[in-house]
């Protein structure tokens, strides 16, 4: 099930990852599943809960936070259908922590930041049996 | 009694799509486990292999995290509700984070094709190199300055490697005397621009390389210019100027310097790279007086030796770009071809050093070719016109038979190689011990390879009361040029 979001929020997860580096940035894809494809509606950047050390190759997003907005999304009408990360200076792929810590159903879209610049996103889900992430499409809407 | 417990988004799949299910427990541990067991699915995305709730599944009864109740064994009472709350953790790998990224540029969108995989093969199969080793060689850039002696095996190594851009800085032509060492120039190439036949030569072994030449002398006005686009500077230049000009310009650009240099059968090597190790003027702060360290031309090299050099300077360029094993960095490597030795000096960065030092006092290029006194008073000899003579002026003396001293000043080894009929050999070390073989009154013209032996030896014998002393503008090279084609040069 890709996940479909718009030009103007992949850039924005860009310039966020961007901005970040050499922290870890981090947040909430919130939108609705739509003919089979979880349509992304807008993005929620989260403070990164990690301590200070931890920022550059760590993220956090609390229980709390989580609660909050998915009842503000639902109050929409929407729901959380992922999050995204950044990878400061490493490739856009699940590392062996993402997957340890991943939940299933939801996208996880990452991008890689090298030196400072946004390069390759990519978006995945976790495997039924927590093995390992499945890379699946991202299609970016005008 | 029934207890509400919540389901968040993600793990509805595996609970029937409920988003609440209704149990009976006194505890959250009691009521957390019968969930389990009536949603077996749900069990490894709750708990761990050994039973314990995952860190990042929080449990909530009403408003409040039951890490800051009793845990597990918070009481549950009618009317409470049960809710399962994500947290989202995660991050980069931690292998990749705790090193700096490996080699000097990044692999990522780099994609070989068939061919290249193919072509790169022996390389993708060493554990230490693979295909992202050979993705960051297409990725990268190294600039050689010079296609001589070591840029010949430097480009067609570096080439054959898949480098992805190759820059060449030459001015010069190819020559007969440069075929015995500049392999990447053939005999069908004398006379043409070394840049045309370098960039043949490439091309041919691997088209997939992008050459981009540069047809001019580096100088201080275009080496930042030149060098600014490029990830490794390799010097293979035989000339103090040159030498200084890139090991500044590559600390004040902050780039790696290859640097190699050759003199008849001995070679030295290493890699200066200012913020991480010593630069070339931590080793030699000064240029040696012009004249002392004599130029291949000047000096001879075994043609064999350029390319061993190269080869260890090439070698360096590609650890540093793929970031495998350790650079020669802070290390000179000597190597002599006679006793077939290495050895290795430490180098140290110098904290006075003058340019990559704690306090610099160069920080923008300047005129090196002063700097290396070259062009001032202490390097060359200045003749009045009349002290010199040109080859067609010698050959027609000589054609009238007038009484003259053809001195030649070389070397006897050089003089083995061609002379001039009729011409007396005293080498220019031992002409102030034997001035009293020549007669002072017969008129002398001096010569030697290329003129400046011989400029020395007129100004001398003037000084010591010849009555005329003339020397051969250009040397024997020049009386090879201009009169007899069949006089070999050297």
């Amino acid at each position: 099930m890709a996940v479909v979001i718009d030009q103007q929020t992949e850039s924005a997860i860009r310039e966020e990852g961007r901005t970040s580096y050499p922290h870890e940035c981090c947040g909430f894809l919130v939108g609705r599943l739509e003919q089979g494809a979880r349509r992304i509606a807008r993005m929620v950047p989260v403070a990164n809960a990690r301590e200070d050390e931890a920022k550059h190759n760590r993220y956090l997003i609390t229980p709390e936070l989580f609660m909050k907005t998915e009842r503000q999304a639902r109050e929409e009408g929407l729901d959380v259908l992922g999050f995204y990360h950044s990878h400061p200076d490493a490739p856009a792929r699940p590392s062996t922590f993402d997957t340890d810590h991943a939940w299933p159903w939801y996208a996880y879209i990452i991008v890689s930041i090298q030196q400072g610049k946004a390069e390759k996103m990519t978006a995945w889900v976790l495997q039924d049996d927590r093995a390992r992430f499945n890379e699946i499409p991202i299609t970016i809407e005008d | 009694m029934g207890i509400p417990i919540h389901i968040p988004t993600a793990l509805r799949q595996y609970a029937n799509n409920q988003d609440a299910i209704e149990i009976d427990g006194q505890t959250v541990g009691d009521v957390l486990q019968k969930l389990s067991d009536g949603y077996p699915d749900l069990r490894h995305h709750l708990f761990t292999e050994d039973g314990a709730l995952r860190n990042f599944v929080n449990v909530y009864v009403n408003d409040d995290d039951i890490r800051y109740l009793k845990q597990h064994d918070t009481e549950l009472k009618p009317g409470d509700a049960v809710t399962i709350v994500p947290a989202v953790a995660g991050g980069k790998p931690v292998a990749e984070t705790s090193a700096p990224p490996k080699g000097l540029v990044s692999s990522e969108g780099v994609t070989l094709s068939k061919e290249e995989i193919e072509r790169y093969s022996r390389h993708l199969i060493i554990p230490e190199f693979t295909i992202e080793g050979q993705k960051k060689l297409k990725a990268a850039s190294v600039l050689i300055i010079g296609t001589g002696g070591l840029g010949s095996p430097l480009a067609l190594y570096l080439a054959a490697a898949g480098i992805g851009k190759l820059g060449l800085v030459d001015f010069d032509v190819v020559d007969a005397t440069n075929l015995q060492r500049q392999i990447i120039h053939g005999t069908s190439d004398v006379g043409r621009p070394k840049l045309d036949s370098a960039k043949d030569g490439i091309l041919d072994i691997n088209p997939n390389v992008e050459v981009e030449t540069y047809n001019t002398f580096l100088n201080s006005d275009n080496a930042l210019d030149i060098m600014r686009p490029y990830d490794v500077i390799i010097d293979g230049t035989d000339n103090f100027p040159t030498r200084y000009l890139v090991n500044d310009a590559c600390v004040l650009l902050g780039k790696p310097n290859v640097y190699g240099s050759i003199f008849r059968f001995e070679g030295q090597a290493s890699v200066f790279w200012a913020g991480k190790g010593p630069c070339y003027r931590c080793l030699y702060p000064e240029p040696p007086p012009p004249g002392l360290v004599p130029s291949c031309a000047e000096g001879g090299v075994i043609g064999v030796l350029p390319g061993i050099i190269g080869v260890i300077q090439a070698t360096e360029a590609v650890k540093i770009i793929t970031g495998i094993g350790e650079p020669l960095m802070g290390r000179l490597l000597l190597y002599n071809a006679l006793n077939m030795t290495f050895r290795e000096l430490k180098l140290r960065k110098d904290p006075e050093c003058p340019i990559c030092g704690e306090d610099p006092t160069v920080t923008e290029l300047i005129d090196y070719q002063h700097f290396c006194g070259i062009g001032t008073d202490e390097d060359q000899i200045r003749l009045e016109p009349q002290q010199e003579i040109s080859a067609e002026e010698l050959k027609a003396l000589r054609d009238q038979r007038r009484p003259l001293t053809l001195l030649d000043v070389r070397e006897d080894f050089e003089y083995e190689i061609c002379h001039l009929p009729d011409s007396t050999l005293i080498p220019i070390a031992q002409l102030e011990r034997r001035v009293g073989e020549l007669d002072k009154e017969t008129p002398v013209v001096a010569l030697c390879r290329t003129g400046p032996r011989s400029a020395r030896a007129t100004k001398f014998l003037t000084e010591a009361g010849f009555k005329q002393v003339q020397n051969l503008v250009g040397g024997i090279i020049g009386w090879a040029d201009k009169v007899d084609p069949d006089m070999p040069k050297y």
